[in-house]
């Protein structure tokens, strides 16, 4: 991936730069006008995350059962990515929803299952912060429950009342919002790629540094 | 064998509560004084809050589990006795199991107590339909106690673990919270909604398949150092 890094961030950064010509050239939808914009975030942020989540999810379960340590960098790396593209769909989340439907936040199956993801993975940080020695295995297992919560919640709270916007909706946006739209996205991940590599080297390094430390030591 | 090894590991937590009564004692009075401070949030004039009961009855039951679960392994841990019980000769999905049949065995004791007095202080019909009531406290407290012993047992070694427990354990369990409170309001309207309950049992019911096999799959690295 390092040989790749430069090109890609390039990509990455004239995409972002590009993206709000991009958004602003997309054609209004017809009954929420200029609010439905926040959806070229909110959805792509959307997808970072869960990608995030399924990646920590699967690679503390690699690192738990395998003890592979690279593994649980790169869950660390995915659980923090997730908190951060999470907290962003959480804020973008409302901005819409108080003009779409005039109420900051409703008790909707996704809003929940959002929210509650949020907070297992912040979960995770914090065990991982303040768990002390072994809080590596702690928070693999916090991730491994996060990823399998998913249905349960959804299920759970899908039973009340649903008002967000079916995931349906992607594959029939109008030609101009489409190409708008997988333009976010493709964006988006490539962010999400760059940072998950940037993150993992630096908690390789990390590790790398505490061997060479404890080799040191008489 | 592992059955036998987990029934043994429950006798012998047994044996030991019953000689000096600590953990029950003071769950049980921890539920009580959380109903009473709800009761004095919740009745206003003489008559509760609508359709408090079911949230009350279920904010209680995991309060005092989590309290409950953080007693369980600090016996083990003053006793330093934790290291002797993993390197028993023993699977170690049996030690998982008997410490959570005696989680179980101590939450339902609490509820004992804890749905009667919901009932007389929130003048909830709770006892309208017993049974499914029964099946869906149960099914709720196995998954409650499936995760929160595996969580409390990891947790044994960590200096944070008593603000560490229910920050781990709520967002984790929230299924089984939503569907107890759905469930249990479902039977205290003024005609009780069965098939609502019912549904929310299986919802629970699946949880807990899923839970428990997935702790006592992971019990055995989280417990190796």
């Amino acid at each position: 991936m390092t040989r790749f890094f430069l090109p890609v961030f390039g990509v990455t950064a004239l995409m972002f730069a590009g993206a709000p010509f991009v958004i602003a050239d997309a054609p209004y939808e017809s009954t929420m006008l200029l609010v439905q914009k926040i959806f070229y975030f909110h959805v792509p942020a959307w997808f970072v995350m869960f990608t995030a989540i399924f990646i920590s999810g699967i690679w503390s379960a690699r690192y738990l059962f395998k003890g592979d340590r690279n593994a649980d960098r790169v869950a660390f790396a995915a659980a923090e990515i997730a908190v951060v593209f999470g907290l962003m769909g959480l804020v973008t989340g409302p901005l819409w929803g108080r003009k779409a439907w005039g109420v900051w936040w409703q008790w909707d199956a996704r809003l929940t299952m959002a929210l509650l993801l949020e907070a297992i993975f912040i979960g995770y940080l914090l065990v991982r912060k303040y768990g002390g020695p072994g809080s590596e295995k702690l928070s693999a297992a916090m991730a491994i429950f996060g990823m399998l919560n998913v249905p349960f919640v959804y299920i759970s709270v899908n039973i009340w009342r649903t008002i967000h916007p079916k995931t349906s909706v992607v594959p029939t946006l109008g030609p101009g919002m489409f190409g708008a739209f997988w333009f976010s996205v493709i964006a988006f991940m490539l962010l999400f790629a760059l940072l998950m590599h940037l993150r993992v080297r630096l908690e390789q390094q990390r590790a790398a540094l505490d061997d060479l430390y404890l080799a040191e030591e008489p | 064998m592992p059955f036998r090894v987990a029934l043994l590991i429950l006798k012998k937590d047994f044996l030991i509560e019953v000689k000096s009564l600590e953990i029950l004692s003071t769950t049980l009075f921890f539920a009580v004084s959380c109903l009473l401070v709800f009761s004095f949030a919740f009745v206003k004039e003489g008559s509760p809050v609508q359709d408090a009961a079911a949230g009350i009855l279920w904010i209680a039951i995991a309060f005092s589990g989590t309290l409950a679960l953080g007693r369980v392994f600090e016996r083990e841990r003053y006793g330093e006795t934790l290291r002797a019980l993993l390197l028993a000769p023993a699977p170690r999905p049996a030690i998982y199991l008997g410490k959570l049949f005696g989680m179980v065995l101590l939450m339902f004791t609490t509820e004992v107590v804890l749905v009667p007095m919901v009932a007389l202080l929130f003048q909830a019909p709770l006892f309208s339909r017993p049974l499914l009531l029964f099946v869906l406290l149960a099914a709720g407290t196995v998954g409650f106690a499936s995760v929160g012993t595996l969580f409390a047992a990891m947790l044994v070694r960590a200096r944070t673990r008593d603000i560490m427990l229910p920050i781990l354990l709520y967002p984790v369990t929230i299924p089984v919270m939503i569907a107890g409170v759905q469930g249990t309001s479902a039977l205290l309207q003024a005609s009780p909604d069965e098939a609502m309950a019912t549904m929310w049992i299986a919802i629970v019911s699946t949880f807990d398949v899923v839970a428990i096999t997935l702790c006592l799959w992971m019990f055995e690295p989280l417990m190796t150092e």
